[in-house]
């Protein structure tokens, strides 16, 4: 019985996987052909990397965008994870309901439907309307995240810093912020990481300055340049999983330091 | 009783004070008057409005009418963190992100003292309790009962006009719970500062306090000392809640000012006093006594008094080493009552089926409306 079930769990995992492992494969393969037989070692494609003046203007964009959504998700998600943890409120699962939606909905139709809108209100694309759409999709993320942090926080905490001298708002900067850093640190790198690999709303919503996925996207036209976004991706995936390492670290710290028992997250 | 402290000044008055949560009427127009220097406990059973009367003092809930006076001004308006009181939470609410020394001298955050003076507070705050030499540990390290005692420090570190205690003690366990009964005793009368305890448990509120006020649903139904508390409830439902009391059906035959006559149910006839009426001149009303089981005693073969006998069978019992706890019901009774009977060399644990004389007292009688 346990052998079929580690079989599976492998198969699954080769699936999963084996793609993403055969980028770096071709990325250090010294050949313009995606295909087996290899034909040697070369670090050339990476170096091309740093002559594409393009390149660098999509990942300069790509970066603005990530940094953007990164903060505003996390403040938004600040907002709505100790509203969510603190209050009772008339319709609090319902509007929780809705916040969390972007999680299941199809991109593409966020991405159709905010390009409606935006282009009946007569307003131009850019790096902002893709940020827009970015929140829209990261918002739910750092909420989880940040739901996380903020249900573990005794409420009389704040209280006690208040009774103590201090007022509401420096209670907040003093005693629950320093608490729920890891998760405000685990939101901006996770939003980050959204936005920097998000394609469809990038895509749709992106005006003449494309983003790091849509250039790469654009640059597939081109099979010479295929083992060049090769070498890109490698870097893509790297960084993501790094960035996601770091995120669940800082997570998992700061359930510890609270005293409160792990309870999910993303890893 | 001997209550030195009777005519200390209000620390605290409350006027008619009133809280609403939407439809629920948390407070029903509590007035009280808390004298300085004195341990109070608000006691009742979950829901009384015991932790929003502590809250409201605190400066957490706002109130929906009425007032309070802290030190002889007017709380309407002064926020939380503006009033002269400090706060134990029930949960401790220890700064898990700060060491035991931050978190102790949280509160000196906002006063000017020079750095050396603030570290010499908090080590005075940490002897006080007994935690001398604790400043540098982590607080998230500490045990229940050494969190309960940074908790203690920390409030108490800015010398507060009062000292609310929301249910300190809950969390700990039977042996501690007993030893910080006596240590917050000893503190209290040491600092001099007046403490709000709030409790669910009436032994804690009877070791603790010089007075209690006992609420149900959001009002105060008697405001004594623990021992009038005790010996002398205003109503069947306070007599119930502190220690046990059994009742007895009963009715007033004849009655003046000074002289009450009664019936009740397996005693008799007595005369009692007015002040066996706590709750108030209602002999027409009476319809019940209640008496405490150890101003009861059986007597055992062969053994006389000068008190009044009753008698009765030995139903069930319950052996508690030192004590044993009778159920005997009095002839003439349906219900058995409980006395209780000291384990004393030469009186041997009596048996189920045993028939009993009761001796009892007049004056530990209490008439109930």
């Amino acid at each position: 019985m346990k052998r079929p079930l580690r079989v599976y769990a492998i198969l699954y995992l080769a699936f999963l996987y084996a793609p993403i492992a055969l980028l770096p494969v071709f990325a250090f393969n010294d050949g313009t052909v995606i295909a087996f037989p290899l034909r040697g070692f070369t670090w050339g494609w990476f170096e091309q990397l740093t002559e594409i003046p393009a390149l660098h203007a999509a990942v300069l964009n790509s970066l603005k965008i990530a940094v953007s959504t990164a903060i505003l998700a996390t403040c938004l998600g600040v907002l709505a994870a100790r509203a969510a943890t603190r209050f009772a409120f008339p319709g609090k699962k319902g509007v929780m309901g809705l916040i969390m939606l972007p999680l299941v909905l199809p991109e593409i139709i966020v991405a159709v439907s905010l390009l409606v809108v935006l282009l009946q209100l007569g307003l131009s694309l850019g790096a902002w309307t893709v940020i827009l759409g970015h929140v829209l999709i990261a918002t739910p993320f750092s909420i989880a995240i940040l739901n996380s942090a903020f249900q573990g926080l005794d409420l009389s905490l704040e209280e006690a810093a208040v009774d103590l001298g201090e007022t509401r708002l420096s209670s907040f900067r003093l005693v629950t912020l320093p608490l729920v850093m890891p998760g405000i640190i685990s939101s901006l790198l996770i939003a980050f990481t959204i936005s920097l690999d998000e394609f469809i709303i990038a895509f749709f919503l992106t005006g003449t300055e494309p983003t790091l996925p849509v250039y790469l996207w654009g640059q597939l036209r081109f099979p010479q340049r295929l083992p060049v976004i090769m070498a890109l991706g490698t870097l893509l995936v790297l960084a993501s999983v790094l960035l996601l390492a770091i995120a669940e670290y800082a997570r998992r710290r700061g359930a510890a330091r609270t005293g409160q028992k792990d309870a999910g997250g993303f890893l | 009783m001997k209550d030195t402290r009777a005519t200390a000044r209000p620390i605290i008055t409350l006027e008619a004070v009133e809280k609403y949560y939407g439809d629920y009427h948390a407070l029903r127009g509590i007035s009280a008057e808390i004298r300085q220097g004195e341990f109070f406990s608000l006691l009742g059973p979950s829901g009384c409005g015991k932790t929003t009367l502590l809250r409201t003092i605190a400066g957490f809930e706002d109130l929906s009418a009425g007032r309070l006076f802290i030190d002889g001004q007017d709380m309407a308006g002064v926020p939380a963190n503006k009033r002269p009181t400090n706060m134990v939470f029930q949960s401790y609410a220890i700064f898990p992100h700060l060491s035991v020394a931050e978190n102790v001298g949280f509160g000196l955050r906002r006063t000017r003292l020079s750095k050396t003076d603030k570290a010499a507070r908090v080590e005075a705050a940490l002897a006080m309790v007994g935690l001398s030499g604790y400043g540098g540990r982590a607080a998230h390290a500490l045990s229940g009962g050494q969190r309960q005692r940074v908790a203690l420090a920390r409030a108490l570190i800015l010398e507060p006009t009062v000292l609310l205690l929301d249910e300190p003690l809950s969390a700990l366990d039977k042996k501690m719970r007993d030893q910080m009964q006596g240590e917050l005793r000893r503190l209290q009368r040491q600092v001099g500062i007046t403490f709000i305890l709030v409790t669910h448990d009436q032994e804690e509120a009877l070791i603790m306090s010089d007075r209690i006020a006992v609420m149900f649903e959001g009002q105060i139904a008697q405001l004594d000392t623990p021992q009038m508390l005790y010996r002398r409830p205003v109503s069947r439902k306070v007599g119930e809640f502190i220690g046990v009391m059994n009742f007895l059906p009963a009715r007033a035959t004849v009655a003046d000012e000074t002289h009450i006559e009664v019936e009740a149910a397996g005693l008799g006839r007595a005369v009692i006093g007015p002040d066996q009426l706590p709750g108030g001149w209602h002999p027409g009303q009476t319809q019940s006594v209640g008496i405490r089981p150890e101003t009861m005693s059986i007597l055992y073969p062969g053994e006389t008094t000068d008190r009044r006998v009753a008698t009765g069978v030995v139903e069930d019992l319950s052996y508690y080493g030192d004590m044993t706890y009778y159920e005997v019901r009095l002839d003439g009774v349906e219900r058995p009552m409980t006395i209780s009977m000291k384990n004393l060399v030469g009186r041997p644990v009596l048996e189920r089926g045993t028939e009993a004389r009761v001796a009892w007292d007049a004056r530990s009688l209490v008439l109930f409306a």
